[in-house]
């Protein structure tokens, strides 16, 4: 296999005497499901914010492949493969989902510079955006205004937003949160039915959800990495089960 | 908001009915012809509403599309106005170049300050629109020796439009010339608006924040919707140089660019038509009102602004179009 689809080194971040990344080094190999698992405030959005540059680290580097992208500009790191989706709907109120997904496309095709020329004169962007829709079940709802839509569905075009970036790697803050349990197995489903070659990393809470769905697990205490290791290596270590699971299980 | 007509039978027929001109739209066009009927001793008038539409038209691409918030857009407008009224008195007085060159001044000037606009938000951009607005007025009016300062620009003189129709007291050929300039750039808006980019611009008004989890270049669009805003704006100013043959330091003032926010409000901000509609209500309502007493006009206004943002927050087109959905379909 080649090198880590995404790495850190050494990544510091402290607000005042908070601190909230503590010497973070991960490894993220080609098509694996990662979950990051953690307490409240164990660093997990921030460690997301820190790597597609929402926010900038103190200290450390960030690399996509083979490249060091610490110094890129959050929208430039999307355009080499790095996209997110966020744990609160962070979406476009008044634009149909369509509408939505097809911005993404054109932002990716470099065609939003375009002003001169009617959107619906690029049906392929038109067409690939509908695609990702139907993909993620929302084909029959894609002509309706985001903020129309329910609440899951809202989260499924969180991830559509994200895959019509065409990403190579994937983060997801917890794209279950707010949705009904069963639902969430739902949105795993459609999740884990995405293309092999793409590193996923998900943000998740619920247990059962983690140990069915990833292929490997991150546990972040205290804005630091304490266990990295597969689903079995994971239930079985004490330290995790001291922390973590052992007080507030499925918390 | 926009519902997915019944029959819609893909993604490519929903994109291509946003675009397509509705009847009342044609409609709208045709009828702009019948103040040269109906008012004709009203047509100066109906030149001043052409050209504070296209100006309110300008204000709408940056304000009701892309979100930017501006006190300052006077600046542009003012910009236009003085540069055709200069060009006039010191190189020539033929229009359509004149007009050209005021585009391009505005142009420049909003694409110098499009890189500090596309820095900010929210408030800070208001003030900072607001503050070049108001460094751009105390310029002209000290530079009196070039302006006129605060008498005016004296000694502009137009040539007849296409060296054949003269710019008469009833004002037909000013409205009629302004018209076309309306007619023409609100066709560049509507394209501008249908685009990718039109639709990208959408995007940084709903969520600018998205927007670059997408890959996005926010401040890039910005700069180019604020330079092609400039220059329409500055085309207005022009026009309406062109159309009184003089300019007062009024064109640059706080009170224009407050004015030309009131009434993209009033009609309804993001619609593109808002901004024409507003500046028919706004400019007829003034027309008369300040015919029965002219120092009480703005208690009017505000009443009207008030009514308007309380019951009718997509302005007035905004509600018109919540009235006739039933009738006309998935209309935006």
């Amino acid at each position: 296999m080649s090198g880590p689809a995404l790495s850190t080194r050494g990544l510091n971040k402290r607000f005042g005497s908070l601190v909230v990344a503590k010497d973070v080094a991960l490894e993220l190999p080609r098509g694996v499901r990662y979950a990051l698992i953690g307490p409240n405030g164990a660093g997990k959005t921030t460690l997301i914010n820190l790597v597609t540059g929402m926010l900038r680290p103190d200290t450390g580097r960030i690399f996509l492949g083979e490249d060091d992208i610490t110094s890129l500009a959050p929208e430039a790191r999307v355009r080499r493969g790095l996209a997110r989706t966020f744990q609160i709907n962070a979406l476009f109120p008044h634009l149909s989902a369509l509408e939505a997904v097809a911005l993404a496309v054109c932002e990716r095709r470099g065609l939003a510079r375009v002003w001169w020329r009617g959107l619906p004169d690029y049906r392929d962007a038109a067409d690939e955006a509908y695609a990702i829709l139907a993909s993620l079940l929302l084909g029959e709802h894609c002509y309706r205004l985001t903020h129309e839509l329910s609440y899951g569905q809202q989260r499924l075009l969180e991830i559509a937003l994200a895959l019509a970036t065409r990403p190579r790697v994937l983060l997801l803050d917890e794209p279950a949160a707010g949705v009904p349990k069963d639902e969430s197995a739902e949105l795993f489903t459609a999740i884990s039915g995405l293309s092999a070659d793409l590193t996923v990393l998900f943000i998740e809470h619920d247990m059962n959800i983690v140990f069915r769905f990833a292929t490997r697990i991150i546990v972040m205490v205290g804005g630091s990495i304490l266990v990295e290791g597969t689903p079995e290596e994971v239930a079985e270590d004490s330290r995790v089960r001291e922390v973590y699971l052992g007080k507030s299980h499925h918390g | 908001m926009a519902v997915a007509a019944p029959g819609v039978a893909g993604p490519q027929q929903y994109l291509e009915n946003q675009v397509r001109w509705r009847r009342v739209e044609i409609a709208f066009w045709l009828a702009t012809v019948l103040p040269f009927i109906l008012t004709p001793t009203y047509l100066s008038l109906a030149s001043q509403i052409a050209i504070t539409a296209l100006f309110a038209v300008s204000l709408d691409l940056i304000l009701g599309y892309a979100g930017i918030v501006s006190l300052g857009h006077a600046a542009f407008f003012g910009l236009g106005a003085y540069t055709a009224g200069l060009v006039s008195k010191f190189v020539w007085g033929e229009p359509l170049t004149g007009l050209l060159i005021a585009a391009a001044v505005a142009g420049l000037v909003g694409f110098a300050t499009s890189f500090i606009i596309a820095r900010f938000r929210h408030l800070a951009l208001i003030m900072i629109t607001l503050g070049l607005g108001l460094l751009l007025h105390e310029a002209a009016n000290s530079a009196s020796w070039l302006t006129g300062g605060s008498d005016g620009l004296q000694g502009v003189d137009i040539w007849p439009l296409l060296g054949t129709f003269k710019f008469d007291l009833y004002g037909r050929t000013a409205y009629a010339y302004s018209l076309i300039v309306l007619a023409l750039l609100f066709l560049v808006a509507r394209r501008l608006i249908h685009s990718p980019f039109g639709l990208a611009l959408r995007g940084i008004r709903e969520n600018a924040v998205r927007m670059s989890a997408i890959g996005a270049a926010n401040r890039t669009h910005i700069r180019k919707v604020y330079t092609i805003a400039a220059v329409i704006a500055g085309v207005a100013g022009a026009l309406l140089a062109q159309t009184t043959e003089t300019v007062s330091l009024e064109v640059l003032s706080f009170q224009r660019s407050a004015d030309v926010l009131v009434i993209l409000i009033l009609g309804g901000a993001g619609r593109l038509y808002g901004g024409i509609l507003g500046a028919i209500i706004y400019m007829v309502a003034r027309d008369q009102l300040s015919g029965l007493n002219p120092q009480y006009w703005y208690f009017w206004i505000g009443l009207l602004l008030v009514a308007v943002v309380m019951f009718l927050p997509n302005g007035v087109l905004g509600g018109l179009a919540r009235l006739t959905r039933p009738w006309l379909g998935g209309r935006r």
